[in-house]
């Protein structure tokens, strides 16, 4: 075939459950943006994964025009910074506000998922180790939340969209760690319920179920009981 | 770089414009704040920061990490070396030359190979320093092969940054310095001219840079640091 075209607007590859993946279907909502979803195989990675992120072979990818870019905070940004129209993600001229939201949205990559796989995995001392651990995380959270209805105040922004799809993931947390999130960080809870009222939310975050019953799948296939 | 500590008391409440870094002299991380500000041509008070007993200020400004670098600017401090680059690039847009590039993509190609620096690079040369017989062999091939990512991704340019340095330059430079002590240390090349041509070129354009030159920590020091921290770690201990 001659002069192969190339794809034009946005294509998603992702993974159904992924909370990384999930922040960029919201970004993308919330911009309005038209885009292709494209469910990846990850037991069987496609060759357009493997050409998209040779170097990490992960998901989410966005692809813009056939250029792939990797790393859903990248990609938030990316979005933010292409299509600068409606919602700001980040706050337009305020670059004290953007460092802030930016070092929250590293504190969330830092900590959150990597403790709660800990937690869902893990049995005994390490166990209690990371429940603790995640209920310190929660709650300098909370802390950065304060009283705002969303992290960067009055607007729903970028934190937030980095934040809430691991809301899907608390009832997963608690159960293993037997804990209640409402109980530990109520505003943090309350926060967590708001975004959940949004349709870009309400559309794109897994049933917290669901999560669970993966996890669940997961383990006995990891051969962990 | 003076190492000594500086600390100005500012009598006229109007020199709150000059920002602040606390650091410490051997951290890589400080030493990117520092080179950014440069780039800029914006001045700052210095604070070194003892680590083993860290200051209030320090631990006010940056509770939750309680590290350094933290630049403070109208009171209000910023905490992570990346964080803070952009914080740099955006607060002084329109002094020296910008840090990331303009156009959206290229922004995101800057991002992602600090992060493959962070994620991908780091750790297996780290392992290297701090390992010896077949898991510093095993860590050695992996640095070399991501070494190759960055060489192929670098491909002959002046800097990453393209004719001046910009966040890939500057989250990567301190390996231009250290690499070399981490070679003396161990008695091993890692980056020869042969095996990288861009990255070896590329290392000297860095370290003869404006921003850059004479402003490293020293070296002697430097090394003598690391030789016990490499003979800590293979004698089994942390």
């Amino acid at each position: 075939m001659a002069g192969e075209k190339k794809p034009q607007g946005l294509q998603l590859l992702d993974f159904w459950v992924s909370p990384f993946g999930q922040r960029c279907r919201i970004a993308l909502a919330e911009k309005n943006l038209p885009y292709e979803y494209l469910e990846q195989d990850l037991r069987n990675k496609s060759e357009l994964l493997l050409k998209s992120n040779p170097i990490h072979k992960k998901i989410p990818v966005l692809l813009h025009d056939g250029r792939p870019i990797c790393e859903s905070l990248i990609i938030l940004q990316y979005i933010d910074e292409a299509f600068p129209s409606g919602t700001r993600l980040l706050p337009a001229g305020d670059p004290y506000a953007r460092a802030q939201a930016r070092f929250w949205a590293d504190y969330i990559d830092k900590k959150v998922y990597e403790c709660g796989t800990r937690l869902w995995k893990l049995k005994g001392e390490p166990q209690q180790q990371a429940r603790a651990e995640m209920v310190e995380i929660l709650r300098t959270l909370e802390g950065a939340l304060g009283d705002g209805k969303f992290f960067g105040g009055e607007a729903f922004g970028f934190v937030d969209v980095a934040l809430v799809p691991f809301t899907a993931w608390f009832l997963t947390y608690e159960r293993y760690g037997e804990f209640s999130v409402e109980k530990e960080c109520p505003k943090l809870a309350a926060w967590a319920k708001r975004c959940g009222e949004r349709e870009s939310v309400a559309k794109n975050l897994s049933p917290p179920e669901k999560v669970y019953e993966f996890v669940g799948d997961l383990k006995k296939r990891l051969g962990i009981e | 770089m003076s190492s000594s500590p500086v600390h100005h008391t500012t009598m006229n409440q109007l020199q709150e414009e000059v920002p602040k870094l606390f650091g410490f002299w051997a951290s890589p991380y400080v030493l990117k704040v520092i080179w950014a500000l440069r780039i800029k041509g914006v001045e700052y008070d210095y604070i070194e920061e003892d680590l083993r007993n860290k200051s209030d200020q320090l631990l006010e400004y940056n509770p939750v990490h309680k590290k350094v670098p933290v630049l403070v600017y109208q009171g209000k401090p910023i905490a992570e070396s990346e964080v803070i680059l952009e914080f740099i690039d955006e607060a002084w847009k329109h002094c020296g030359h910008p840090i990331l590039p303009e156009d959206p993509y290229q922004r995101a190609m800057a991002r992602f190979w600090v992060k493959f620096q962070h994620d991908k690079l780091s750790p297996p040369i780290w392992k290297w320093f701090t390992t010896q017989g077949q898991e510093e062999e095993e860590a050695y091939e992996a640095s070399i092969e991501q070494l190759l990512v960055l060489e192929k991704e670098l491909d002959g340019k002046r800097f990453f940054g393209g004719d001046k340095i910009g966040f890939v330059d500057l989250s990567l430079g301190p390996l231009s310095y250290v690499i070399p002590i981490y070679e003396e240390i161990i008695g091993a090349k890692l980056i020869t001219e042969h095996k990288f041509p861009s990255l070896f070129m590329w290392m000297g354009n860095f370290l003869s840079s404006p921003s850059v030159k004479g402003h490293l920590p020293p070296l002697d020091e430097l090394q003598a640091r690391y030789q016990p921290i490499r003979e800590a770690f293979l004698k089994g201990k942390n």
